[in-house]
């Protein structure tokens, strides 16, 4: 493992952590407003300052990380799912080719945002019903952004995938009976990890800035739900006065953005036997 | 010694010809106003924009307009015409203007009562596109008595005749320059509409549309010594907070519009000593509406509609005590410092309109609020901090456009609410989606899927009749009228109804005003509307600049005749 990858894992633990640990250690509440602390820079009591309500910005900031790196995770997790899925599906199997390619160019070509207008629309009320207002909406907002982020893994797949079925192991698999799924967990999937492992890595930076959209458009979570996209989007308007509220989420996401890719990276060369260092 | 005392009169009499011959038309240079959004045509009829027509008020005038404490004022036309000086037919069917002797156009020609007939023919002439039909909408006719006074005609009676020639939307257009231009040809007059010819303190010298205009002084303006300014350069383009900059920070321009930024931001740049912020306050009154239908999902197609009556908001007393534990000055604080006020009135402004009867209602009471329920049978039962009746939990859901400050203001109506018990659940919509009027989307303001929600709303101009009629009782969107009435509520009480006929038939505006202000009560101590703040055109001057009246019922550059550079 290399200097870097090291500093990643480290960084990427620190902050994990302090998001898990740090709502139960630290005594103020995100939520708690407190009027008569308007504005404040930072100080014993708010060391990250308060903001236009009153309440405290690093307790926000470790609410928020809970929120954008569960988004974050759930997302990337479902957009790799369903990439693999399609990219495997589409290298091994010929006449699947043409028609989930197809389908990858369909939803390449499809407006975002209002292909997420009308998700939301249509299921934010069912949803909301069945699982309560905030789980209902990370459950959209983790399929929506899921569902529409798995093109580029699955494109990438299929030409791995096509590559390696070109090759003498797999000839020799399948003259020895191996049969479709097998060959895809056995033989297909761990010569293909580190392209997913970057994939992964990538929708996760992906997913945390998709989210920030969301709840900047009101697609999102409930204003009141703080998650670092929407605390980068209530700062830049302040940006001049109280930088701090804008580039302390945005360092977060870039810090988290950072150690992922290059986590990412590292053990793409580790899975890479002659790329090894 | 009579020669001493003349010699001495004399050089008097030359101390005051000194001020005298420095108040000459044209004195003080040019002035530099900034808007940061840029007019693209000079005529207010081909125009809906705020930033065009304000751009052509330099030029064209209207008969009359209001000032900034919302009265009328007699502008070309020699005075406002009344029932009581008979220029208001008894009938309340026709309006006789009289304008000022001797006006004359930039270019030297006579303003006659056959400019304005012309005026309301161009507005009316079909094919013509005009934006401001409305305003002349229920005039049967304008004709010619003289060559001073014009008589404009009206279909039915009409307690309000100022529509037609009063305010920056209606001004008087010249004859001989639009006679060509009538119907289709209106849009293709380049000429015209970028550089018309007007009565006003300035004329236009060049106009680059959706870039600036290049005014100078009108020799002709009927008042000596007036424009104070030479000329002027309007300029178009950039952001609200950049045009804030020029003004307040740098001093590059001296005049800019429409600065609706946080209040901190404001107040800082302010702090710099440059400049200076100027608010006026009309009728845009931010709001939170009741939903007195039920909007349960479960109701399907019947959902928020009259067939099913609101659980919790029917209860007179729940509206109440919501409205007790609202802190309003608080919210005017956070969300708009100087450009807000807090107002227990639909009806804020002209102060005529503005009743006193509500003024409690700024002071915010959670004990009261939280007796307020417990009298009203709404106590927490079961200890989870909720309170609920008949088994049913005090919980609301309040939505409203995606809009920074309205996010702020629904976390702290949550945290007050809270505070007496009553959870809530905050819902943020796109705002083309939630004032977008699709009867497709179940997320418009009109559907009101939601119990609470948060918008503005104000009347157009200083009559609140219109605006007063939105709250009848067959006004509320339906799935019968696609969704598109007005009463947002869905609030029914026969006898506003009555007041609102009374207020159709009465003229004169004293007593207008005092029905409109039983009927501003009636609907705010219903608790069907809460109003929570008055919200304020901002506007920055750098400090030379003298004579800036801010005026929310005209075009704020409506006095631009009295602006001086001053002395340091």
């Amino acid at each position: 493992m290399t200097r870097g990858a090291r500093i990643a894992l480290w960084g990427l633990s620190l902050i994990t952590l302090a998001v898990l640990l740090g709502p139960l250690l630290w005594p103020l509440e995100a939520g708690a407003m407190n009027l008569t602390a308007r504005n404040q820079g930072s100080s014993f009591a708010h060391p990250l300052g308060t903001d236009q309500l009153g309440r405290d910005m690093l307790a926000r900031l470790l609410a928020g990380g809970r929120a954008s790196l569960a988004v974050g995770l759930a997302a990337m997790s479902v957009s790799v799912v369903i990439g693999a899925a399609v990219g495997v599906a589409a290298g091994m199997v010929r006449w699947l080719d043409g028609p989930l390619m197809r389908l990858t160019d369909l939803f390449l070509a499809l407006p975002l945002l209002p292909l997420l207008l009308i998700a939301v629309m249509l299921f934010r009320a069912p949803l909301s019903a069945a699982f309560g207002p905030e789980m209902g909406l990370f459950i959209l907002i983790v399929g929506a952004i899921g569902a529409t982020s798995w093109m580029g893994t699955a494109r990438i797949l299929r030409g791995d995938v096509m590559a390696l079925m070109g090759r003498d192991f797999i000839t020799a698999a399948r003259a020895g009976g191996t049969r479709a799924p097998a060959m895809a967990t056995r033989h297909i999937l761990p010569n293909v990890a580190s392209a997913l492992t970057v994939s992964a890595s990538l929708g996760i930076a992906t997913a945390i800035l998709a989210e920030s959209a969301l709840s900047f458009l009101g697609l999102g979570f409930p204003p009141d739900f703080p998650t670092w996209g929407r605390l980068l989007f209530d700062g830049t308007e302040s940006l001049a006065s109280h930088p701090g509220r804008a580039l302390w989420p945005g360092a977060m996401i870039t810090a988290v953005v950072l150690c992922v890719t290059v986590l990412g990276d590292s053990l793409r060369d580790l899975a890479d036997p002659r790329g090894a260092p | 010694m009579l020669l001493r005392s003349f010699a001495r009169s004399f050089v008097t009499l030359a101390a005051l010809a000194g001020p005298v011959s420095a108040l000459e038309r044209g004195r003080d240079g040019t002035l530099k106003i900034l808007y940061w959004q840029a007019p693209t045509i000079l005529n207010p009829y081909l125009s809906g924009g705020i930033k065009d027509i304000e751009a052509a008020s330099l030029v064209l005038e209207p008969l009359a307009r209001y000032g900034p404490e919302g009265v009328m004022r007699p502008w070309l036309a020699e005075d406002i015409p009344t029932l009581a000086n008979g220029g208001i037919s008894a009938d309340k069917r026709s309006i006789t203007w009289r304008l000022k002797p001797d006006l004359t156009w930039s270019d030297g020609s006579a303003v006659t009562a056959e400019d304005i007939r012309f005026t309301h023919a161009y507005c009316t002439a079909p094919g013509g596109g005009c934006s401001q039909a409305d305003k002349f909408r229920g005039v049967a006719d304008v004709e010619v008595l003289d060559p001073l006074t014009a008589r404009v005609t009206f279909d039915a009676p009409r307690p309000n005749p100022y529509g037609p020639f009063v305010g920056p939307q209606a001004p008087i257009l010249q004859a001989a320059q639009f006679s060509a231009c009538l119907g289709p040809a209106a849009a293709s007059c380049t000429e015209a509409n970028f550089a018309p010819i007007g009565t006003g303190p300035f004329k236009v010298v060049d106009f680059r549309p959706g870039d600036a205009v290049q005014f100078e002084a009108n020799p002709g303006y009927r008042e000596p010594g007036k424009p104070a300014f030479a000329d002027v350069t309007f300029k178009g383009g950039g952001t609200p907070a950049a045009a804030a900059r020029t003004v307040l920070e740098t001093g590059e321009f001296d005049y800019a519009w429409n600065l609706q930024l946080r209040p901190e931001m404001l107040s800082d740049m302010e702090a710099r000593g440059k400049g200076r912020i100027t608010a006026a306050f009309s009728t845009l009154v931010e709001r939170l509406a009741f939903n007195l239908t039920d909007p349960d999902p479960a109701l399907g197609d019947a959902r928020s509609t009259l067939a099913h009556p609101h659980p919790v908001l029917s209860d007179a007393d729940v509206r109440r005590a919501l409205s007790m534990a609202l802190d309003r000055p608080v919210m005017v604080e956070i969300g708009y410092g100087t450009s807000g006020r807090a107002t227990c009135n639909i009806i804020p402004a002209p102060p005529a309109y503005a009743s006193d009867a509500n003024e409690d209602c700024l002071v915010q009471d959670l004990d009261g609020a939280r007796a307020a329920l417990d009298t009203a049978g709404w106590t927490d039962s079961d200890g989870d901090g909720v309170r609920d009746k008949e088994g049913r939990p005090l919980s609301l859901v309040l939505q409203t456009s995606t809009n920074a400050v309205r996010q702020d203001f629904q976390v702290l109506i949550k945290e007050w609410w809270r505070q007496i018990g009553v959870e809530t659940e905050l819902r943020n919509i796109e705002p083309s989606v939630f004032f977008g009027a699709d009867p497709s989307s179940p997320d418009t303001f009109q559907k009101f899927y939601a119990d609470v929600q948060m918008f503005a709303g104000a009347s157009d101009g200083t009559d609140p009749e219109g605006y007063l009629s939105t709250w009848f009782c067959g006004r509320a969107p339906a799935p019968e009228n696609q969704w598109q009435g007005a009463n947002i509520s869905r609030w029914c009480n026969p006898a506003f109804d009555a007041l609102g006929e009374e207020l159709s038939g009465t003229g004169g505006v004293e007593a207008r005003a005092a029905l409109a202000r039983r009927m501003n009560d009636m609907l705010v101590q219903s608790h069907v509307v809460l109003p929570l703040v008055d919200r304020g055109r901002v506007s920055a001057h750098v400090l030379s600049l003298g004579g800036v009246e801010m005026n929310a019922w005209d075009s704020e550059l409506w006095n631009i005749a009295d602006w001086t550079r001053l002395p340091d």
